[in-house]
């Protein structure tokens, strides 16, 4: 039969090429899934060596979260997440405008791009270790501090509020503004130049051309970058966790929701763990909803329903 | 003219920025680089802005550190990352090239199906991860931080894009007249002209296995397993005061500077390829 059809049918192959994907994703990350809602609802966990439940408890453990400290990690997530997004944006933004801008003459742009985004890959552990040893009351910058003259005593920054979060603040800042940069530079080329040339024209200088122009069309990679940069804030944990050794110091108010799953990992609380991963989860599916919207989207700048709009406004008319 | 004096301050300004960020990026790994090529002794009078003699002894007692074992560290990571990045851009290019370049009834739906879990953290799946590799018998073992990898969205989604731009159905049709095999088509024709792709993804992907912190020190137990950056945690973890501060400044070397060596030569690449891997547009 098959020789006479005159098209071979191929389809078979498109779920050969694709099953390794959902098979693997199956197993690591859907059967996973499942297991961590399901305990969830259960009270189990290890204390010494005893395995207490799995003992049905509905939702107690999603009770018990809200009871505890976990919105206090989640402001120390938030809070953590704005000291280094808030000049990462800013200093994007700005750089990406003037790499484009071609009156200004950047000299070796390439250099400056390679350095910016080196801090970007990065193993983010070590990076934490060295500014934990680094910024230590006998570290190198103290020592330098206090030979300016600027203080006296050492300062510890790692005991403090303030110093520790600002440190996990600036250690996001330059791991990331390099790589945002490069996205918002790309944006901005492309714009088509002909835009620019014609408000030049019209007598624009450069803020009205950055705030009127630029700005409202790379609103598109702006909210993406955004919405990426909160999910990535909501998974903070290496720099934190390693600079404070887990403790989330001074009295874990640089304690961020991962770590807060961690320790109930490490501790084999199980219930808890999976309550508290249900909670991040849904809260990361809302993101991730605006995410798959953007990069699906036909229409990003509303400029086609725009259309269809006055087209109806017209045939109306 | 105005304009041209103000696009002159303009341009200053803009120059002064760019080096005090790109001093403030590489000021960090300069100490770190200089402090290691000192010996403790040195290290505790001060800081000194010029690299000492050191460099060669920190490094040998580093190798012969028995309770950080660094250099076994490394082999296992480059195990880890090698492996992932070599299955996980073959299996992403593979299941990009099935759907775009076959008619199936599920195409749509797996399409969409991995479009909505592209930017899903991993976190939120740990705790059954965790238990599913200990049932399975492979807790403590490097398996379960290679194969997962296999299935990679955001890999995916930059080969889809690659092979929409640059795959002519025609070229597979040609191949499949002159008697190829699906399999030998992907292998043969498909996966060269998608080398470029595979570089770039590769790097990010070794990269991102290199640094990966929070799945293997859920995993890894024994100490001759452990990958770099347990390595790093459980330094921080240990009596840091009574160390030979010279040689912890050369275990964070040697943790950081192999990736800055492999980046500064693939450099052109990798900044051409961040942004591939972006938004639509």
């Amino acid at each position: 039969m098959k020789t006479k059809n005159k098209s071979i049918d191929y389809s078979k192959w498109g779920y050969i090429f694709i099953l390794p994907f959902f098979i693997s994703f199956f197993i690591f990350s859907f059967i996973p899934l499942a297991d961590t809602i399901r305990y969830s609802f259960f009270e189990y966990y290890r204390s010494g060596i005893k395995e207490i439940g799995p003992n049905f408890v509905g939702m107690a453990n999603y009770k018990n979260l809200l009871a505890s400290d976990m919105l206090k990690y989640a402001g120390n997530t938030l809070i953590l997440w704005v000291i280094g997004f808030i000049p990462q944006i800013v200093i994007a933004l700005m750089l990406a405008a003037w790499f484009v801008d071609a009156r200004l003459k950047i000299r070796g742009q390439q250099f400056f791009k390679v350095v910016i985004y080196l801090p970007n890959l990065i193993m983010a552990s070590a990076f934490a270790m060295l500014f934990f040893t680094l910024f230590s009351t006998n570290g190198p910058v103290n020592g330098m501090l206090m030979s300016i003259g600027i203080t006296k005593e050492p300062i510890d920054f790692t005991g403090t509020v303030f110093g520790t979060r600002s440190l996990v603040g600036l250690m996001n800042f330059l791991m990331w503004f390099g790589n945002t940069t490069i996205m918002l530079m790309a944006a901005i080329m492309g714009i088509s130049a002909d835009i620019f040339e014609a408000s030049e024209i019209d007598g624009c200088n450069s803020i009205q051309r950055f705030f009127k122009i630029t700005l409202p069309l790379i609103r598109p990679i702006l909210a993406y970058t955004l919405i990426t940069s909160i999910i990535g804030g909501l998974q903070m944990f290496d720099v934190p966790q390693i600079l404070t050794n887990g403790q989330g110091s001074p009295d874990r108010t640089s304690t961020t929701l991962i770590m807060f799953l961690n320790n109930h990992l490490k501790s084999r609380n199980y219930g808890m763990a999976g309550a508290l991963s249900v909670y991040l989860f849904i809260v990361s599916g809302i993101l991730c909803f605006f995410v798959y919207r953007m990069t699906n989207n036909e229409d990003p700048d509303g400029s086609k329903a725009a259309a269809k709009k006055a087209k109806k406004a017209q045939r109306r008319g | 003219m105005k304009s041209k004096k103000t696009d002159g301050l303009r341009s200053a300004i803009a120059h002064v920025v760019l080096v005090i960020l790109s001093f403030m990026c590489l000021f960090f790994f300069y100490i770190l680089i200089v402090n290691a090529t000192h010996s403790h002794a040195d290290l505790q009078k001060g800081f000194s802005a010029l690299p000492g003699n050191y460099l060669l002894k920190n490094l040998m007692n580093v190798a012969n550190d028995g309770t950080f074992p660094m250099f076994r560290g490394i082999l296992n990571s480059l195990i880890v990352s090698g492996l992932s990045a070599a299955i996980c851009t073959y299996f992403s290019s593979l299941t990009a090239y099935g759907i775009y370049a076959y008619d199936f009834k599920l195409k749509k739906v797996a399409f969409t199906f991995i479009m909505a879990i592209l930017v899903m953290p991993t976190q939120v799946t740990a705790m059954g991860f965790l238990r599913l590799i200990t049932n399975m018998g492979m807790y403590d073992s490097l398996l379960p931080l290679i194969i997962p990898s296999i299935a990679s969205p955001s890999v995916f989604y930059f080969m889809y894009s690659y092979l929409q731009s640059s795959l002519p159905m025609s070229l597979v049709e040609a191949a499949r007249i002159d008697g190829c095999g699906e399999f030998k088509i992907f292998n043969r024709v498909v996966l060269p002209i998608m080398k470029p792709a595979i570089a770039v993804q590769a790097i990010f992907s070794f990269v991102g296995s290199w640094n990966n912190y929070f799945v293997p020190a859920l995993v890894i137990q024994s100490k001759d397993k452990m990958t770099v950056p347990i390595l790093i945690a459980t330094l921080r973890g240990a009596d840091y005061m009574n160390f030979d501060m010279g040689k912890i400044y050369m275990m964070i070397t040697v943790a950081i500077v192999p990736i800055i060596i492999v980046y500064l030569l693939l450099s052109k690449y990798i900044i051409a390829g961040i942004t591939l891997g972006g938004v639509k547009e």
